[in-house]
């Protein structure tokens, strides 16, 4: 790589050890991906969470503090593991709870903007056409890339901790224009998308369909302006399903104004349509076991306030169907909001548990919890969630978000 | 190891880490260690992966391609530390996650292939993963 001599002073260690460690671990995973030099960064945003760190990682983290590490562009951080105000209530060990305090505390004298929001997009940075910036994780990078026209790669948490210590990131992959062009086209024409989960299902199609992240979709002919809740399930599920990192929408993100300027005058791959017959066949296909409703969640990603207002009004005057629990997740902002607006109230006297700052899936314990609870099935209106808490060996069931709404009030399955 | 060189060869056409030898774990479904993997122990316990129940211990894992998440960055060093990592992952088609995780535990990772591992390697079978020479060798079959 060719470095400027500023970083050729940061690797001789003259910014001290943890600017020069940050910068030769940067390197390396350049070199890997043949990246000429490094591109400067406004903003980072990191998952770092201690299920995910584990206490070598936390190890980690205190090195760096010890080595004097501090973020020189704004960093905050992803969803979490642990609501401390409800650690108790759901049997989260103690220690790890500890751990993830420490974890934390490592961040903030780092200089880390501990937001623990995986919608920081919604609520705390917007980049502009052509920015680049270093996030993670992946629902938060194909947003910008795609909506906002920034740039960024995956960026995990010691990658992205790393863009925040030294201010830049190896240009490789969607810092490149090369990489940022549609490779295939998805004809949207006949297909309504009337509810969140639809675009989820709709990202899970697109994604099984080309799992690789440069497989750029591009999607044509939807017939009215998507909401930005809209994109982001469309988002989480592109990338959850196909690890994909950026798509775009002629007429509506800002790289495509039409189908030729998103495929960069190139022919595509191939061209499908998705339509309502699809997106119903994906809700058919998922096994109900024994049609277990004990466990309804919305999270993955956190909730905006308008979707958490939305569901203040599918759940108000009622009430869980008794062995029902469900759980929403959002950010600290979104929650204090919901809660000053009297969203709240609807769907905590419903017996819904409104959790911050973290996300369901990534829970402290969750495969003890599941025990515990005799969860046997996950229902979610996040096509995103649905995919990926298999590992805790749930058996999960996407639905619309009034279908999970009445399932929760009902215990009714079908 | 008999004498004389390797049975098949793969040229692989990015690389990070040192050579390793051992056993090859050979997957038709993609990979993430947050979807897929119990991270305590080392098994992959999705419910119908393709190699539920299968360890990645010690192994040199193939994974067609990448799934999801940016756990990998931290889980690779954390499943190195306990004990639990693989001793090489050997992708078609990654994502930077994979690579940022791989480099951070130390662990050689490598991303395309000049054929397809599937169709030519089985699980079992003794393998070399030289990053440095690009290429991954299959040296003795499995028994």
């Amino acid at each position: 790589m060719e470095l400027t001599g500023e970083e050729r002073a940061m690797l001789a260690g003259a910014q001290g050890e943890a600017v020069r460690r940050a910068l030769d671990y940067q390197m390396e995973v350049g070199r890997f991906f043949g990246a000429e030099r490094f591109v400067p960064i406004t903003n980072a945003h990191m998952m770092g969470d201690i299920e995910v760190l584990g206490d070598a990682g936390l190890a980690f983290l205190r090195e760096a503090q010890a080595l004097g590490a501090r973020a020189r562009v704004p960093v905050t951080t992803n969803a979490r593991c642990v609501d401390f105000a409800w650690a108790d209530r759901l049997g989260q060990d103690p220690g790890e709870c500890a751990k993830e305090r420490e974890v934390i505390a490592a961040l903030r004298a780092m200089d880390v903007v501990t937001a623990d929001t995986c919608i920081n997009y919604q609520t705390l940075y917007q980049p502009h056409l052509g920015e680049r910036v270093a996030w993670g994780d992946t629902g938060t990078v194909i947003y910008a890339n795609s909506v906002f026209g920034a740039r960024s790669n995956f960026e995990s948490g010691p990658a992205a901790l790393a863009a925040a210590l030294t201010g830049r990131t190896p240009e490789y992959g969607f810092q490149l224009d090369r990489h940022r062009r549609g490779r295939f086209v998805v004809d949207l024409s006949g297909a309504t998308l009337g509810d969140l989960a639809d675009w989820g299902a709709l990202g899970k199609i697109v994604g099984e369909r080309h799992q690789n992240y440069y497989a750029v979709p591009v999607f044509t002919g939807f017939r009215r302006t998507p909401l930005a809740d809209e994109l982001k399930q469309l988002g989480c599920a592109l990338a959850s399903y196909g690890s994909m990192g950026m798509f775009h929408m002629v007429g509506v993100t800002p790289e495509a104004p039409s189908a030729e300027a998103a495929l960069g005058g190139e022919a595509p791959w191939e061209s499908f349509a998705v339509s309502d017959a699809d997106i119903e066949a994906v809700y058919r296909a998922y096994p109900l076991g024994d049609g277990d409703c004990s466990l309804v969640v919305f999270s993955g990603p956190q909730l905006s306030l308008f979707e958490v207002k939305t569901l203040a009004g599918l759940f108000e005057g009622r009430r869980l169907h008794a062995g029902t629990q469900v759980f929403v997740t959002t950010s600290n902002g979104v929650r204090s909001a919901a809660e000053k607006l009297g969203y709240l109230e609807p769907l905590e006297d419903a017996g819904v548990a409104v959790l911050e700052g973290v996300c369901f899936y990534i829970l402290q314990n969750l495969s003890l919890l599941r025990e515990r609870n005799g969860w046997r099935n996950m229902i979610s209106n996040s096509a995103k969630i649905v995919n990926i808490i298999g590992a805790h060996r749930f058996r999960t069931i996407l639905r619309r978000t009034a279908d999970c709404v009445e399932i929760a009030c009902t215990g009714r399955l079908s | 190891m008999s004498g004389g060189g390797p049975l098949l060869t793969i040229r692989v056409e990015r690389a990070f880490g040192p050579a390793v030898e051992g056993e090859a774990v050979v997957s038709a479904e993609g990979f993430s260690p947050r979807y897929d993997l119990d991270r305590w122990t080392g098994v992959i316990t999705k419910p119908g992966h393709r190699l539920e129940g299968t360890s990645i211990k010690d192994k040199i894992c193939f994974f067609p391609t990448a799934k999801g998440g940016i756990a990998a960055g931290w889980a690779f060093h954390d499943i190195k530390a306990k004990g639990i990592s693989p001793m090489a992952y050997v992708f078609g088609v990654t994502n930077p996650v994979m690579v940022q995780g791989a480099v951070l535990a130390g662990v050689p990772i490598t991303e395309g292939w000049s054929e397809d591992p599937g169709k030519v390697l089985k699980t079992g079978d003794w393998v070399r993963v030289d990053p440095g020479r690009k290429v991954v060798e299959l040296l003795r079959r499995a028994a």
